[in-house]
């Protein structure tokens, strides 16, 4: 993993709540094998028509949708399924950080592997930040665990100390979970009578 | 079983249930680093969510999903993982599958790169979806690293009318909390009402959890649990059966365990539920109307319901009720269990659909399939008018070809309203195999209770 920096960049408003993963990456794309190429159906069935022209109004297509790294969305963002082309879908776009007031638990726990930064507010600083000029720019600090808003106010916002290690040093997690073989094992034989018969 | 100090709990999964869909890129990680599945013997992948519905001695004539199909079963070859494959005697979805294998048990950590993996906790097992990059954790240490949830009870006490089912109650739950209102816990369901249900449908419960944004529901194991499990092909058998189920009654949550929060269903006066909106928490009981917007106080809801009206098609303050329907789908992880055949099937027996209506029945598994012929069930589906299918997804994901067209309303058994989900513009509304049944004869969104 690429070590996580901090970085300054405009802001993409999708003021709606409850932005669920079959409209963040619809599920009929989903049958790649790979993790690669599915920006292209990023918020696909907002994105397009239906003969696959781009829709003039949907933000993504329009130059404020071009080029920025965080995405301001309405509340509980990415509820429904545990497909983790999600984060995919948006990082590759360009996405690093997605800022709303709560995030549905999977895709927090996706996205934090994926170095997309899940940035809850307080509803106060999310409506505030809706109100930003198109051309604002706002900088994220993991370490610091901030976002500097343009008038110079700082926001703080939380993140889980390991994740934000792992994010900060680009450590990769399975590593350090295989790190922990010789505990595995341990556990393992001490599980010898262990009811479950799987198998 | 272990912490280390400023790393979340490392846990150990004893059950990983595998599909196409979210594990290919998995196992690539695994060939690249070289790695092994750590506990094959502790990992089953069946083919559910791709597949088509329709004959299986054919090809698949899509060729993405065709790829995507015989990858899963290369990777399972090349690490050794049993596979309950297109051509498997067992095939099922893999919510219905497991469970009925016996290989979901009480106690059990379970884990599958599908979100509605919390139906296992119908059996009083732990069990959550994951992304893929646990899925690979998992397939390559059978450990995650896992933070601890706030605990929600869901009382349910009471005794469940004529008409009303587990579906209703989970619909129910979903609309009194919101689509985000459980985000951060596991559920525990409880109560009279719970502990009535059949195993089949605390399943139905546990499986939209994840519809309240909760990652995991459970029910406490008891003598329902242990009926259920005993004799299936990977529960254990003879004096490791007697062992299991003392170890079994231990697992009941403490009298006067104290949750983070509570929230109490009258099962007594509970309605068949129907969803009117784009998510799951979007439900009313069927004789009741769709909110109106304009009696929502902040912007950003009072968008979202407007939002969800248009996307459906819908009045403000009119009733679901009496909606003509272009599809009727029975079927998914949530209701697609013998019981939920035999359900549908005893309102559709001697009955005709509406010619107008396509209704599309797909049994959860091969297993399901099997025993729906033993009661001939198929023969009664047919006559009605019904399109009965092979096991798999279809149309919950609407992956595999089976989906609406732009601007069709179904009723579904299924578990998701989303915006697309049955096929890009298809509108749906979610409720019980009972209240589809019905709707399939009307023509129309209908009250089961009227036809009882």
């Amino acid at each position: 993993m690429i070590p996580f920096t901090t970085f300054q960049s405009r802001v993409v408003p999708m003021p709606i709540n409850n932005i669920d993963t079959d409209q963040i990456i619809p599920a009929r794309f989903l049958k790649t094998t790979s993790k690669e190429g599915l920006d292209k159906n990023l918020f696909c069935d907002w994105r397009y028509e239906t003969d696959g022209t781009p829709k003039p109004d949907f933000i993504l297509n329009t130059p404020r949708g071009q080029g920025a790294q965080i995405l301001l969305a309405g509340d509980n963002f990415g509820c429904g399924s545990s497909r983790e082309h999600a984060p995919w879908a948006l990082t590759q776009f360009g996405f690093r950080a997605v800022v709303s007031t709560s995030f549905a638990d999977i895709f927090k726990g996706n996205a934090l592997k994926n170095s997309l930064i899940p940035v809850v507010v307080s509803p106060e600083v999310h409506a505030k930040m809706f109100l930003l000029a198109e051309d604002a720019l706002v900088t994220l600090d993991l370490a610091a665990q901030t976002l500097a808003l343009p008038d110079g106010t700082k926001v703080e916002f939380a993140v889980d100390s390991f994740s934000k290690t792992c994010l900060l040093e680009g450590i990769d997690e399975l590593g350090w979970i295989l790190k922990q073989t010789p505990a595995i094992e341990a556990f393992e034989g001490g599980r010898a009578l262990s009811v479950n018969t799987l198998g | 079983m272990r912490e280390e100090p400023g790393a979340p709990s490392l846990i150990y999964i004893d059950l990983h249930l595998v599909h196409e869909v979210t594990s290919p890129q998995a196992f690539s990680g695994l060939r690249a680093r070289g790695l092994k599945v750590r506990r094959p013997d502790l990992t089953i992948a069946t083919t559910d969510h791709s597949i088509p519905t329709s004959d299986r001695s054919l090809p698949i004539l899509d060729p993405i999903a065709a790829n995507q199909v015989a990858q899963l079963d290369i990777n399972c070859k090349e690490f050794g993982v049993p596979h309950y494959g297109v051509h498997s005697e067992h095939q099922g979805i893999v919510h219905v599958m497991g469970p009925e294998l016996g290989f979901t048990q009480p106690g059990m950590t379970v884990v599958c790169g599908d979100s509605h993996t919390a139906t296992h906790g119908a059996f009083g097992a732990l069990a959550f979806g994951i992304g893929t990059s646990e899925v690979e954790n998992v397939l390559a240490t059978q450990c995650l690293l896992q933070r601890p949830s706030k605990t929600f009870k869901v009382q349910v006490d009471g005794t469940l009318k004529p008409g009303v089912t587990a579906k209703d109650i989970i619909l129910a739950f979903c609309a009194k909390v919101g689509v985000g209102g459980a985000t951060g816990c596991v559920l525990e369901y409880t109560g009279s009402a719970i502990r009535a249900l059949s195993m089949e449908g605390r399943m139905t419960v546990c499986n939209m959890s994840i519809e309240a944004g909760a990652r995991a529901g459970m029910i406490a194991p008891d003598e329902t649990t242990f009926e259920y499990l005993k004799g299936r092909p990977f529960a254990p058998k003879g004096e490791e059966w007697d062992k299991a189920v003392a170890y079994w009654k231990t697992l009941p949550t403490d009298e006067g365990a104290v949750f983070d929060r509570t929230v109490t269903i009258d099962a007594d006066t509970l309605e068949p539920m129907i969803t009117w909106g784009t998510n799951p928490g979007m439900g009313v009981s069927i004789t009741g109307a769709v909110p109106d917007p304009s009696g929502i106080a902040d912007a950003l809801d009072r968008d979202n319901v407007e939002k969800a009206l248009a996307y459906m098609g819908l009045e403000a303050g009119k009733p679901v009720l009496g909606r003509p329907v272009d599809v009727v789908f029975i079927g998914s992880c949530t209701n697609s269990r013998i019981s939920d055949l035999r359900a549908a099937a005893a309102v559709l027996k001697g009955r005709k659909v509406d010619p107008k209506v396509r209704v599309m029945v797909v049994p959860g598994s091969m297993d399901v399939k099997r025993q729906a012929i033993a009661e001939g069930l198929p023969e009664i589906f047919r006559e009605a008018g019904c399109d009965y299918r092979e096991p798999g997804c279809s149309m919950c994901i609407a992956m595999n070809g089976d989906q609406l067209q732009p601007g069709q309303y179904s009723v579904s058994t299924s578990n998701r309203n989303f915006e697309g989900r049955q096929g890009k513009g298809g509108r749906t509304f979610l409720a019980s195999p009972l209240t589809a049944a019905a709707s399939a004869l009307a023509g129309v969104v209908a009250d089961i209770r009227s036809i009882l």
